[in-house]
């Protein structure tokens, strides 16, 4: 029997009644799946707006530890994410952030038990794919305004 | 694809002690609870923001140090980063060998998360008090 030194793999093997093992297919990973599909590929942008998010996290924490220290830190915050890097940085944030809220309200949505039927999914894919387009747009559009007043 | 077995020790032997079944549910029950917090807190806070861009100090500081805003940006701080640290670990595990290494990963993203948790809730009630 092959050698395996991970216990999730060991999962992966069963045994029949005569004591030969039997290896169970794997679940579909990105070398084998289809990305071009919108199920798959909606899904794992799950996964990469949600890692997004959380390095986007450090400029929360940093804007308020900023306002806390004061004045010139705050100043110096501000600053940096008005610069043409902070700019392309907190839009990025803001459009995986909206995109990770409504692709996982889709999640709580499956968890409630609907929408599993192929149009429903693909249906719902659109919203989100859309919704991440409106959201992101209408927050910066109240961004600028704000700004400009 | 069949193989003989060749050991005495049965499957089940080897997967027990560091295998999934641990707290597989309540981690994913707390990932939806924390979700659903979330949801309303993220939607307040954006625009929260959006509508005060290019404000002063002055201006942000005294919005951070309202009282229902510090108690709402603290817990929006605590599940935040509790979701957070929940569903990276998921992503550690599904992408990182060995276990070992899972471990170590793991205890090293929680230590700096919770670093930043408990900085960003500091600064919070600081300007609040
Ligand atoms: C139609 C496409 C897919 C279906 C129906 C599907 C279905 C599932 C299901 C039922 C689970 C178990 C969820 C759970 O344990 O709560 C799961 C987990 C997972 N899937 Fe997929 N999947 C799909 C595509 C993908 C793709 C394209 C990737 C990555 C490239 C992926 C990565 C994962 C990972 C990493 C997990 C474990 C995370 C977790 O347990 O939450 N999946 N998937
Ligand atoms: C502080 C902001 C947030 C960060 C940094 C964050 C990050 C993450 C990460 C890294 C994951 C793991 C992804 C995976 O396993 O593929 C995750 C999962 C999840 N997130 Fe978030 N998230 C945040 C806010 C939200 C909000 C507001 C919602 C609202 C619906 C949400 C819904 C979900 C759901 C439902 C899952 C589980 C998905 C699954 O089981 O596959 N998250 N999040």
């Amino acid at each position: 029997m092959a050698h395996s030194n991970d216990a999730r793999e060991a999962l992966m093997i069963g045994r029949r009644t005569d004591g030969t093992t039997v290896r169970r297919p794997l679940s579909p990973h990105l070398q084998v799946y289809d990305m071009l599909q919108m199920t798959s590929a909606l899904s794992i942008m799950h996964r990469i707006s949600g890692a997004a998010w959380s390095v986007g996290l450090i400029f929360f924490v940093w804007w308020v530890a900023a306002a806390a220290a004061g004045p010139e830190a705050y100043g110096r915050m501000a600053g940096f994410m008005g610069s043409f890097i902070g700019v392309p940085i907190l839009f990025g944030i803001t459009a995986a952030a909206w995109y990770h809220i409504l692709a996982g309200i889709r999640h709580l949505m499956w968890d409630f038990g609907y929408g599993y039927d192929i149009p429903t999914t693909y249906r719902t894919g659109w919203i989100v794919i859309a919704g991440t387009a409106v959201m992101t747009v209408l927050t910066w559009i109240v961004a600028i305004v704000a700004w400009a007043s | 694809m069949i193989e003989q077995q060749t050991r005495l020790q049965p499957p089940l032997g080897r997967v027990r002690g560091f295998g999934s079944a641990k707290n597989g549910t309540h981690h994913w029950w707390m990932q939806r609870v924390t979700s659903i917090a979330l949801t309303p807190l993220m939607i307040w806070f954006a625009f929260s923001i959006a509508i005060r861009a290019g404000e002063p100090w002055e201006v942000m500081a005294e919005w951070i140090a309202r009282p229902f805003n510090a108690v709402l940006l603290v817990v929006l701080t605590a599940i935040g980063f509790y979701h957070t640290a929940q569903g990276l670990q998921v992503v550690v595990e599904d992408y990182i060998r060995p276990d070992r290494s899972v471990m170590v990963v793991n205890m090293a993203i929680k230590a700096v998360l919770t670093l930043l948790a408990l900085l960003a809730a500091l600064s919070i009630i600081r300007l609040a008090v």
